[in-house]
């Protein structure tokens, strides 16, 4: 066709164009992530020797198997947690004016801007037995001792919910935004009373949200290390740590990778039955 | 203005409303509805019809006055204390919940029985054409079926009293129409009394008993749809309801119901004076297009004046014929088409007039 070499065939050469752009970063990707995700798995089915010997351990050992407990039952609880308080704070930002919308929003993303770290020395400052939560309580004559409130489960969860509280609001307001407060009018107008018409019309509308956040949280708790490993003093072993250990101290390659692995894959399970059931790419605002 | 029964099922005493303490979205509110009446809230944009229809609704508030439903003041009684059902214009149905369920609603938190709530849910999807969409999602159904589930809510528990607020807003001519003629139908079939909010003149005809018409919050005229047409109060409904011409003129003297006035262009007019103005007041004085009477026609009646045809439309079912008079060229005459009706050409010198009862002397 003669025409062709006068269109302006940018075509070819501009996608070329764009590949050498995104390049350094795919090689980046690659590199420093993939290769050794790969490496990952396969160290957990090589190391020391080739075989599914480590994933057996998952049904043999106890220790592996109380780590997997504590972390599972950990992350319940901090999901629990968070959703209960991360409602009540969507809740009413969705019901404040805009200003104290803003407000609200600032406060919730504040701790975003806080090492983890931090964080954690902070929180036992506070909740040891002669921080000031302690002292306050005591001093108010509502307990005679110190409440164990730190280098413990109790701790842990404290910490745990302090960092995964943001992500559970946003996702719960995201998800409350889109409803129509009319709905809830409606209802009222129909006879519901306040209570009726939450638990009727608004609950069941925000379950999308509930299940989204829950999912969220749940899923970044079973990788929590710095939070547990200063805030449980040691007595609180996760997943995350107790592969830290493997690889650093024991030296157990295949154990640490085969968890690393169990963790991976069973997020992504988490992950692929939450999509079954929900519109992810909405959820998230995409 | 004639209160229509001795009890009125709804009573609205002097009520106003500030949403932000400065302007009045209603103002000095005296409104009454009859049972079993059809009356519509009919005014323009920003009128205060939704806010007036909240009020009776227990969404908000009156800054001042009381309302009563059934001779109860229920101004500060809870909105789901009031047992008044409601229609709104997005139709609110509940997304988490079929079409039965969303029906079954104001049943289920009156702690209704299973039975007869499916039995009462049955009867009011039959009610609105519906049998066998009950098990469907309100997101499947198009947009007049979802209008039909929001009329059925609001029906079922048979409340004393139903609020629309413009439910046939969103949709198209041709389905706004059947609807108003069903939602029309249900009413006289269950005999209740609807309180509906419309800016749209022609349903508020076809639909009401009753038209109250709205202006900046101030309840302007309340009357059957005919007589606020033949007999409007004040020069907004005359402008608002239908067409009208409108001529300035200055009132020279009244007697009883009527008076003369005078035209700026000098000529002096009888009409019938329906609010008494002092002599000496601006008034305008109001003509249908329809009443006109053209050339001799127009030499027999009391008040004949000379004018000229601008344009000539026709429209099929009538004629529509703009002309210059009274110093200005927007003097409007409508002609029905019918059998024998003479034809006019732009340019012709012609007579107009009309007869004294079919122009009235209005004030703003
Ligand atoms: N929630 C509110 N807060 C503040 N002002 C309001 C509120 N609702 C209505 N208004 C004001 O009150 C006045 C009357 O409003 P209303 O909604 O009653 O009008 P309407 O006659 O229903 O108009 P439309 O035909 O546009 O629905 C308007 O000036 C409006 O801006
Ligand atoms: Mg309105």
């Amino acid at each position: 066709m003669p025409s062709q070499s006068d269109t302006p065939t940018g075509w070819r050469p501009r996608h070329g164009v764009y590949w050498l752009i995104i390049m350094p970063a795919l090689a980046m990707l690659v590199l420093l992530y993939l290769v050794p995700l790969a490496d990952v798995l396969v160290t957990s089915v090589t190391d020391p020797k080739p075989g599914l010997d480590n994933f057996l351990l998952l049904f043999t050992s106890t220790s592996v198997q109380k780590t997997l407990l504590t972390t599972l039952r950990i992350a319940a609880l901090t999901t629990f947690v968070a959703l209960l308080l991360g409602y009540v704070v969507a809740y009413a930002m969705r019901a404040a004016n805009s200003s104290q919308q803003r407000l609200m929003l600032f406060c919730v993303l504040l701790p975003f801007w806080i090492s983890v770290l931090v964080r954690s020395f902070a929180w036992i400052a506070l909740l040891s037995s002669r921080g000031p939560v302690n002292a306050g309580l005591m001093a108010w004559g509502l307990i005679d001792e110190p409440l164990p409130l730190v280098r413990n489960e109790t701790g842990v969860l404290i910490g745990m919910v302090h960092v995964m509280l943001p992500y559970a609001v946003l996702t719960l307001y995201a998800n409350m935004r889109g409803i129509d407060v009319r709905l809830v009018a409606a209802a009222r107008s129909l006879g519901a009373s306040r209570f009726q018409a939450f638990r009727m019309v608004f609950l069941p509308l925000t379950r999308p949200g509930l299940i989204g956040a829950g999912t969220l949280v749940f899923i970044l708790s079973l990788g929590f290390y710095v939070t547990p490993a200063l805030l449980g003093g040691g007595k609180v072993l996760m997943i995350a740590e107790y592969v830290a250990v493997q690889i650093n101290d024991t030296l157990r390659w295949g154990l640490g990778t085969m968890l690393a692995t169990t963790l991976m894959l069973s997020v992504l399970a988490a992950l692929w039955a939450l999509s079954r059931v929900l519109d992810v790419k909405r959820l998230f605002g995409a | 203005m004639l209160s229509p029964v001795p009890e009125p099922l709804v009573r609205f005493a002097n009520v106003r409303k500030s949403y932000d303490g400065t302007v009045d979205a209603v103002s000095a509110l005296n409104l009454e509805v009859a049972r079993s009446e059809f009356l519509t809230l009919l005014g323009p944009s920003g009128s205060g019809k939704t806010t007036t229809l909240t009020m009776l609704a227990g969404f908000e508030r009156p800054t001042e006055g009381r309302i009563f439903v059934d001779g109860e003041d229920v101004t500060d009684v809870p909105v789901e204390k009031r047992g008044i059902g409601m229609v709104f214009q997005n139709y609110a149905l509940f997304p988490n919940m079929t079409v039965a369920e969303n029906i079954a609603f104001p049943l289920r938190v009156r702690g209704v029985s299973r039975g007869e709530m499916n039995s009462k849910v049955m009867r009011a999807l039959s009610m609105v054409r519906l049998d066998g969409f009950g098990d469907r999602r309100p997101q499947q159904l198009s947009g007049g079926q979802q209008q039909r589930v929001a009329v059925a809510r609001a029906l079922v528990f048979e409340p004393r009293l139903i609020l629309l607020d413009e439910p046939l807003g969103a949709l198209d001519r041709q389905l706004r129409e059947q609807m108003q003629y069903e939602l029309k139908h249900l009413h006289q079939r269950l005999d209740v009394t609807m309180v509906y909010v419309t800016h749209d003149q022609v349903e508020a005809m076809t639909m009401s008993d009753r038209v109250a018409v709205f202006s900046t919050g101030a309840l302007r005229q309340v009357d059957e749809p005919r007589r606020l047409y033949e007999a409007p109060a004040s020069l907004f409904v005359a402008r608002f309801l239908g067409e009208s011409n409108a001529l300035p003129a200055t009132v020279r003297q009244h007697d009883g119901g009527s008076c003369a006035a005078a035209l700026a262009t000098g000529e002096t007019v009888t009409a019938v004076m329906p609010v008494r103005c002092a002599p000496g007041s601006a008034v305008h004085l109001v003509v249908r297009p329809e009443k006109i009477l053209l050339g001799k026609a127009a030499q027999a009646s009391p008040n004949r004046f000379a004018a000229r045809i601008a344009e000539v439309t026709f429209l099929g079912d009538q004629t529509r014929l703009r002309l210059v008079a009274f110093g200005a060229d927007d003097f409007i005459v409508k002609l029905a088409n019918t059998a024998g009706q003479e034809t006019f050409a732009p340019g012709t010198e012609i007579d107009i007039g009309w007869q004294a009862e079919d122009c009235r002397a209005l004030a703003e």
